[in-house]
């Protein structure tokens, strides 16, 4: 076995055992940080895919935006940190079957798919290619992706307005209220 | 002359050498090199570290009107030295309602962020570890782990102020990374290039330095890397007079001393990917190159420790919307001065 | 060039093990010796109570959220920036047209006094 099959064994072993860990986990602060480890070995297997800058893209913005988003969205959550839950409930053989089923459509179809592997060399330097191609011959996508992460800033305006019309009276300077211990930053 | 790119190219071929001897292939060859290359840069970084924790001092004193350290050898120069053998020493609390598992990794993510950056920082002439194509890409996705570390110390310790410290930081990090990113950007622009050792070899001469041609784009960068390095003004997450240690307040002894070799770590990294962005990185005359990335390096970090003592802290308040409503704003005029630059200077 | 990221691999390796290595000679060379009051949260001193897992402001969840999408961005910035200066007047307006967008976006969370920390 040469190295970079090795290392993408390796690789595919932490993110497995990684995602096994996020959905066992008894308690979702750990979940969240498994899910880290899961995210990152993805951006490893970009790296041996020669795709080092989906790699780069891929630790900045899940591990370093998204992941925080979820741990800020579970310190939001009331009291949940701390508490081990449950993961099992009388859907356990439904979902079983379901997730079966999925399973199964996506081995015959990766089985069906003829993969085209292309024999060209790998354009030099990183990013600049596909600098081009945006700026070229998808230009019309890129320019959506900018009304998409617009769409997504409004929807972050919005979220953020319907809660601060209910705690409108909190003043800066204002000595902590009674409640401070529950909601403190 | 001093040039160590020689040296390194030795021990190179020598590894090489005995690795094949024993029978070995190429790729155990690259192997234990690449150990013997990160051994060097772990040394070098607790070298480093220990002078910059002694120079702060010192420094600080100085701005002070005190001498600093002095017993400890010629003008309390192995000061650090005996700072870290203490807290060797120290015994390692593990508090009883901590989260243990992510409570002992928080400090290993933590330095590893810190350390792993150096794999493309050029040093000198040949002095780089390995020049990745996405180079400063790289730097910037790497240290994001910096965060991770801190909202696990932060949650882990299971402590009121850990918790808002390292959450504080987080959120302060983050905020800065944006304009920093886009500051690099304008940079790029430039250079058309991610690669941290081409960036070096486009400013061959002190006319072609990028700082030059980015000053809003240097001034934008300088700001966020002391925000990201949590250093005054923008020490919030470790406010003493209110957060007790900010997220390190549950650690004791080595585990307190990661953290505090990651910081200081990362002071060095910032002032260094200033260097080779802005600076020229290793080039200059006469003396040897990585000497010149030293001085160019530790004038920066100088730079932070000056801001320190002129600088009171800001609110917490100012420093968010100092991040979103100013720097972000600044950052993208900055790109468009660029490009619009670019586009009138075109051969 | 995946062979140059083996060094990224050996230096999170390394950094792991030196970290280890440095917990492990401390635990050997301290001494230990625990009691239920030293082990305690620390409060300045004043007996904890409570969990510090509390329930947080949702104000860090929005930067955090205005943050994921000016990440995204600056992330489609970097090859851009990379090509912009091999391309002519219509990349230069085709970034325009970006990063207005954008900035428009801030704009309106700035009007609608999102940015603001209390």
């Amino acid at each position: 076995m040469d190295t970079i099959s090795l290392a993408f064994y390796a690789l595919a072993f932490l993110i497995i055992a990684a995602a096994i860990f996020v959905v066992t986990s008894k308690n979702i602060f750990h979940s969240a940080i498994y899910l880290i480890l899961a995210l990152f070995g993805v951006a490893g297997i970009y790296v041996l895919l020669q795709a080092p800058f989906l790699a780069a893209a891929q630790v900045l913005i899940y591990v370093g935006a998204v992941s925080m988003l979820m741990i800020f969205a579970i310190m939001l959550t009331a009291r949940i940190a701390d508490q081990t839950i449950r993961h099992t409930n009388e859907q356990v053989p439904t979902g079983l079957l379901v997730s079966l089923g999925l399973l199964a459509v996506i081995v015959y179809s990766l089985w069906q798919t003829p993969f085209a592997i292309s024999s060209d060399p790998m354009p030099e330097g990183a990013g600049g290619t596909l600098g081009k191609l945006l700026l070229t011959q998808f230009a019309l996508p890129f320019e959506i992706v900018s009304v998409l992460l617009l769409g997504a800033l409004i929807g972050a305006v919005v979220i953020a307005k319907k809660d601060s019309v209910r705690r409108e009276p909190e003043a800066p300077m204002t000595p902590l209220p009674k409640s401070a211990e529950k909601v403190a930053g | 002359m001093l040039e160590l790119d020689k040296l390194v190219k030795l021990v190179g071929d020598g590894i090489e050498a005995v690795v094949t001897a024993l029978g070995l292939g190429p790729t155990w060859v690259t192997l234990v090199q690449l150990i013997v290359a990160a051994l060097v840069v772990v040394v070098f970084a607790a070298l480093v570290v220990l002078f910059l924790v002694w120079w702060e001092r010192k420094v600080s004193a100085r701005f002070q009107m005190r001498l600093g350290p002095m017993r400890v050898g010629w003008h309390g120069t192995i000061q650090t030295i005996a700072d870290a053998l203490k807290l060797l020493q120290k015994e390692l609390i593990t508090p009883a309602n901590v989260d243990r598992g992510i409570y002992f990794w928080a400090p290993v993510v933590t330095f590893v962020a810190a350390m792993a950056v150096y794999v493309t920082v050029p040093f000198g002439k040949g002095l780089i570890v390995r020049d990745l194509n996405i180079g400063i890409l790289y730097i910037l996705s790497i240290t994001t782990f910096t965060v991770i570390g801190l909202l696990m110390a932060g949650w882990s310790s299971n402590n009121k102020y850990a918790l808002l410290g390292g959450f504080r930081s987080a959120a302060q990090v983050v905020s800065y990374e944006v304009p920093m990113a886009l500051a690099i950007v304008a940079v790029v622009m430039l250079t058309q290039t991610l690669s941290m050792g081409e960036i070096v070899s486009q400013q061959a001469k002190f006319y072609q330095w990028y700082i030059w041609r980015q000053p809003l784009g240097f001034l934008i960068y300088l700001v966020a890397a002391t925000a990201e390095c949590n250093r005054t003004p923008f020490d919030l997450p470790e406010a003493d007079s209110e957060l007790v240690a900010g997220f390190v307040t549950e650690y004791s002894g080595m585990k307190f001393a990661m953290f505090f070799l990651a910081e200081f770590l990362n002071m060095f990294t910032v002032a260094a990917i200033a260097t080779t962005l802005f600076f020229g990185g290793w080039n200059g005359p006469f003396l040897p190159s990585w000497m010149w990335f030293l001085i160019k390096t530790l004038a920066g970090v100088f730079v932070l420790m000056w801001f320190r003592w002129t600088y009171p802290r800001l609110r917490v308040d100012q420093l968010m919307s100092f991040a979103w409503k100013f720097l972000l704003p600044l950052a993208f005029i900055n790109i468009v001065l660029t490009g619009l630059g670019i586009y009138i200077f075109r051969p | 060039m995946v062979s140059d990221f083996a060094a990224v691999a050996v230096f999170l390796g390394l950094g792991v093990g030196f970290v280890l290595i440095t917990f492990l000679l401390a635990k050997l060379v301290s001494p230990s010796a625990p009691n239920a009051i030293k082990n305690s949260t620390y409060e300045c001193g004043e007996t904890p109570f409570g969990s510090a897992w509390i329930q947080f402001n949702v104000r860090f969840y929005i930067f955090a959220l205005i943050f994921v999408v000016f990440d995204v961005e600056a992330v489609f910035l970097f090859p851009w920036a990379i090509a912009y200066r091999s391309l002519g007047l219509f990349a230069f307006v085709e970034m325009l047209v970006f990063i207005a967008i954008l900035i428009f976006g801030l704009l309106y969370a700035w009007r609608k006094g999102v940015l603001k920390w209390y």
